[in-house]
């Protein structure tokens, strides 16, 4: 099983509702994962800078104002762009299943809703981050 | 691309890789630590340390984009401590360094210390070979909150800053040991805080009756970091400290205690290494433990006994 799995937890957009995205990380942390917690008002710039500098295995984001269709295929892009293809994007929120779908064709990750369990969303990380961990040659 | 090759062409993305390559591999951390020191050595290298909650963080922002206005280029290591319970981690400094997230000359990773004692993690010193190595001008390591012990920020610091607020005045006759012997320039934070004035004025007392090695003698500074006040005042000092070392050889000396105090370090890893390789091949250190657990050999004895065992550092 990969270890020192570290994980960006974000809030992007404006609403001020960080108590999700604060339980998630407390649980990852209870995990033995690495949290970086960034806190509210993110831009889809400011996370993908953080998850570069902090070299994240995985960007999860809390998005509970319904930008879910914005900010996700954003930041995505922005990590393409910036040429990081092994972090998983994955995230929760308030989001129906068509557009978790629709985002799910652009390479986003799964996205929890309201009465996951943690234990699923820890599951769910530790499995993609063994799968998705590579080498580097030095 | 190979990686160190990348890292040498100033990718972000390598220097970050790097990094986390000499958190988590042991095995390939003394090869990409040959490539890399002798790049290094260059940066200015800044301590910043203090209780938890003192500030350290905004201040290290402050201090960033102070150095930036100057044209210095910043990388900032903020540690933070290691659950002993879970071994994960909630790394918040970043929260309260987001001055400058879109300059691409400064670059922030927090770092979680891994339990290992001393403020910092075992990792931090090869995280800050690395910055330097990749041409940071200046590099600011922010320690976990320490109080009286955790001294190990200065023996990787040319200089080192001692943060504290208002509130720590009860605390400074214990801390007249430890965290006030490391201090190249003491700040007390949150100076507009009641009880500010009257606290610098002891840490300048508790400075004046002390003894000090070399002939710099720290200067108590008021800040508030938040409002940005009393920040060029730090920043002279800093500038000051900074000159006070390149004078007369100070630097030369302070880098050599740095590297006698990375060998003694890296000797440790290296007997640790060694001990759990070989916990893996025998059971030696179990039998020594139920032993010392019945009383029938003292812990110093069995440690010696293991220590005989082991057939020099070489490997």
């Amino acid at each position: 099983m990969a270890e020192n799995i570290r994980v960006l937890v974000a809030k992007p957009g404006l609403d001020g509702h960080d108590r999700g995205a604060k339980v998630v990380a407390s649980a990852l942390r209870d995990a033995g994962m690495e949290v970086i917690y960034t806190g509210l008002r993110q831009t889809p710039e400011m996370i993908v800078e953080a998850a570069i500098q902090e070299d994240v295995d995985v960007v999860a984001l809390s998005i509970l104002s319904g930008a879910h269709m914005t900010i996700f295929p954003r930041v995505m892009n922005l990590l393409r762009e910036k040429g990081v293809h092994h972090m998983l994007l994955t995230g929760g929120g308030i989001i129906p299943r068509t557009d978790a779908e629709e985002l799910a064709a652009l390479g986003v990750g799964t996205l929890f809703g309201p009465g996951t369990s943690t234990r699923d969303i820890i599951a769910y990380i530790q499995e993609e981050v063994d799968r998705r961990r590579v080498e580097d040659e030095i | 691309m190979k990686l160190l090759d990348r890292f040498l062409d100033g990718d972000r993305i390598a220097l970050s890789r790097v990094i986390t390559l000499l958190e988590n591999d042991r095995d390939r951390r003394s090869e990409i630590l040959d490539s890399l020191y002798p790049l290094s050595g260059k940066a200015r290298r800044i301590g910043i340390t203090g209780p938890p909650g003192a500030g350290k963080s905004t201040l290290s922002d402050r201090l960033t984009s102070q150095l930036r206005k100057d044209g210095r280029t910043v990388g900032v290591i903020a540690v933070d401590p290691t659950s002993p319970f879970s071994g994960g981690a909630l790394l918040g400094d970043r929260l309260r360094m987001q001055g400058s997230w879109d300059d691409p000359e400064v670059y922030v990773r927090s770092q979680a210390d891994r339990s290992h004692a001393g403020g910092l993690s075992e990792a931090t010193p090869h995280a800050m070979t690395a910055l330097d190595a990749f041409g940071k001008d200046v590099i600011i390591v922010e320690t976990v909150g320490v109080g009286q012990s955790a001294l190990d920020v200065s023996e990787v610091s040319d200089t080192t800053v001692v943060l504290l607020t208002p509130e720590s005045g009860d605390s400074v006759q214990a801390m007249k040991a430890g965290l006030m012997e490391i201090a190249d320039v003491l700040v007390v934070n949150k100076a507009d805080r009641e009880g500010a004035d009257r606290f610098a004025s002891e840490l300048k007392m508790v400075v004046d009756m002390g003894r000090w090695e070399e002939d710099w003698k720290p200067p108590v500074l008021r800040v508030s970091a938040r409002d940005d006040t009393g920040m060029d005042a730090l920043y002279e000092q800093l500038d000051a400290h900074g000159d006070y070392l390149a004078g007369e050889g100070h630097l030369g000396k302070r880098r050599l205690r740095q590297g006698r105090s990375a060998i003694e370090k890296a000797l440790g890893e290296l007997w640790r290494g060694r001990l759990t390789e070989r916990r893996e091949r025998d059971d030696t250190l179990d039998r020594l433990s139920e032993r010392v657990a019945r009383r029938e050999i003292q812990p110093l004895a069995a440690a010696r006994e293991i220590m005989d065992g082991m057939d020099g550092l070489s490997n």
